[in-house]
């Protein structure tokens, strides 16, 4: 049988990304350019300015991935490209290019779910073990999906106002700290012995959905008071505060949904899940009840393209194609392709 | 010598393909329909119907701006990506002069324009005969448009389907000067485009990635951050 080689693209965000994935588990490579440099300046991603810059830089992606892979359009099998969700402007981008691309070389089109693709970075590390269930949090999503098998989502639980990623960057926004705020937020938590202490939101008894603005305002809260009896804020305390209620709210529900559901693996993806508190955390969790626990490298958790070519090539084995006419569907929910 | 002519800077959408300087097929079109989900769709079917595939190929022309961002970003997106791959040159043409060659021949100046909401507008004038621009391409409150076609003292020509929109204040400004097109020349042609680029001289392959549209307006956020920077001195 031939290799199987899928050109994927990215651009749901501020990432300009492209890839080219063997067979749905090797990268043969992976090129990310990130807009942080020029986003930072407005203390966010600005959709407009991302726009601007994927139009520069799109075709210089596409043609170094090729140029790194050393391979030419008529070696690929299909083009793969982020379809939703994210920011339409930006998702416009990539589209356009792939089916640009796909046309000029007569290749199939594959639209990818950015959520799916995150939970497939997982499938470029080691072989997904079914039932799977995948904690996806990042600037954008909080989510629990459970996956019965390749190409099956369910949605279990939710974020019902903040993404946790969103949480962080907001926190570290009173703390003073620059955009993007998670990691500094990491960082400040670990020098901390005892946090200040947050709430945490259960919502009902069984309910897997997530809610951050709760304890982002009780965060906010917090320092207007100590600023209203004019006393100096530890920003390590709260760093450790909030993160520790993040991430027990995070653990302990991922946790609860691993056993009811009987999973095989549990698997962290999106950019969250780079986070070192909730990494030792969930590691510590599933250790003890016997279940495997992956996170991709840093590199695949982040937004890139490698992910979107991983879930693309068992949606091409399942026979899913795209066509010319296809849109960027910035709320696109997360479907099963099976 | 084959040439591939996009046009998505607004609302309107024309595709052209011309064959030594002669139309093969065309479409244009003002159905206010996403440019994302028609753009492609549309050159895959006039290919087809030209027996053209996308490597015969000559060369690009697209509308670069200004315009509605979105717009543009996708005609530009769609045309750099196929010149970039298909190791063709590129040529960017600005909208507003695809949109004034439709009145040339006009004994006069011929002023095209787009609405850019707020009784603003993007807008050019040129020269009805030879089509050299006498107002650039600028992004400016329509009053202040009034004034510099008021100043050249000539019949102007008004093109394009938001002109429609200024009718009023147009001719209480300029009145006799002031006339306006008839609806069939009001819409963007590719061939019309095609027209224009065949002029320029054709960009180098390696200038193709640097290609991007002409917004003729910043960012609002990168206003405002300028306008900060400088408060900061
Ligand atoms: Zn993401």
């Amino acid at each position: 049988m031939n290799d199987q080689y899928i050109l994927a693209i990215e651009t749901s965000c501020d990432e300009t990304a492209a890839a080219i994935i063997r067979n749905g588990t090797e990268i043969v490579s992976n090129v990310v350019a990130s807009q942080i440099e020029s986003q930072k300046r407005f203390g966010g991603v600005v959709p407009e300015v991302a726009s601007r810059h994927h139009v520069e830089q799109i075709t210089i992606i596409i043609e170094e991935t090729l140029e790194k892979a050393e391979m030419k359009p008529s070696e690929l099998t299909a083009v793969a490209v982020t379809e939703g969700p994210g920011l339409v402007g930006a998702l416009l981008i990539g589209i356009n290019a792939a089916k640009a691309f796909a046309f000029a070389h007569s290749l199939p089109l594959i639209p990818v779910h950015h959520i799916a693709g995150h939970i497939y970075a997982n499938a470029l590390v080691a072989p997904m073990q079914f039932p799977l269930l995948a904690l996806v949090v990042s600037g954008g999503h909080t989510e629990l999906v459970l996956m019965r098998e390749h190409g099956s989502f369910e949605v279990i639980g939710e974020t019902r106002d903040d993404a946790a990623g969103e949480a962080y960057d907001k926190v570290a926004r009173v703390l003073n700290m620059p955009y993007p705020g998670g990691p500094h937020i990491d960082r400040l938590a670990h020098e901390a012995q005892v946090g200040v202490d947050f709430p945490r939101a259960w919502l009902e008894e069984n309910s897997y959905d997530f809610s951050f603005s709760g304890l982002k305002s009780a965060v906010i809260n917090y320092k207007h008071n100590m600023d209203q009896r004019g006393e100096e804020i530890d920003p390590k305390k709260v760093a450790k505060g909030f993160q520790d209620s993040v991430v027990e709210v995070l653990t302990t529900k991922t946790l609860r949904a691993a056993r009811e559901f009987q999973v095989n693996q549990v698997i962290a993806a999106g950019g969250v899940s780079a986070n070192k508190g909730l990494r030792t955390s969930l590691e510590q969790a599933f250790e003890k009840e016997c279940i495997s626990f992956t996170v991709p490298p840093l590199k695949l958790c982040t937004d890139n393209a490698a992910m979107i070519g991983a879930a693309a090539s068992y949606m091409y084995n399942a026979g899913v194609r795209g066509d010319l006419a296809m849109n960027g569907i910035p709320g696109k929910e997360l479907k099963s392709w099976i | 010598m084959i040439w591939l002519g996009i046009e998505t800077s607004n609302s309107p959408l024309s595709i052209a393909i011309v064959e030594n300087g002669q139309i093969v097929e065309e479409i244009v079109q003002n159905e206010k329909l996403t440019h994302s989900v028609t753009v492609m769709p549309t050159i895959e079917e006039l290919f087809q119907k030209a027996d053209v595939k996308p490597i015969n190929l000559d060369a690009i022309a697209v509308s670069e701006g200004p315009g509605s961002y979105t717009g543009l970003r996708i005609g530009v997106t769609v045309a750099k990506t196929l010149a970039w791959t298909l190791k063709k040159p590129l040529v960017g043409v600005s909208s507003l002069q695809v949109l004034a060659a439709n009145g040339q021949g006009f004994n006069g100046v011929i002023c095209s324009l787009f609405d850019a909401r707020r009784q603003n507008v993007y807008a050019a004038a040129y020269d009805g005969e030879t089509l050299q621009p006498l107002i650039k391409d600028h992004h400016t409150s329509i009053v202040g448009l009034l004034e510099q076609l008021h100043d050249l003292n000539m019949p102007v020509l008004f093109v394009g389907i938001d002109v429609e929109n200024f009718k009023e204040v147009i001719a209480d400004r300029l009145g006799e000067h002031a006339l306006f097109a008839d609806a069939s020349l009001a819409l963007p042609r590719g061939s019309k485009l095609i027209e224009l680029a065949q002029k320029q001289p054709l960009s180098q392959i390696d200038e193709v990635h640097g290609f991007v549209p002409q917004y003729h307006r910043i960012t609002e956020a990168e206003a405002n951050w300028i306008k900060d920077q400088k408060k900061g001195q």
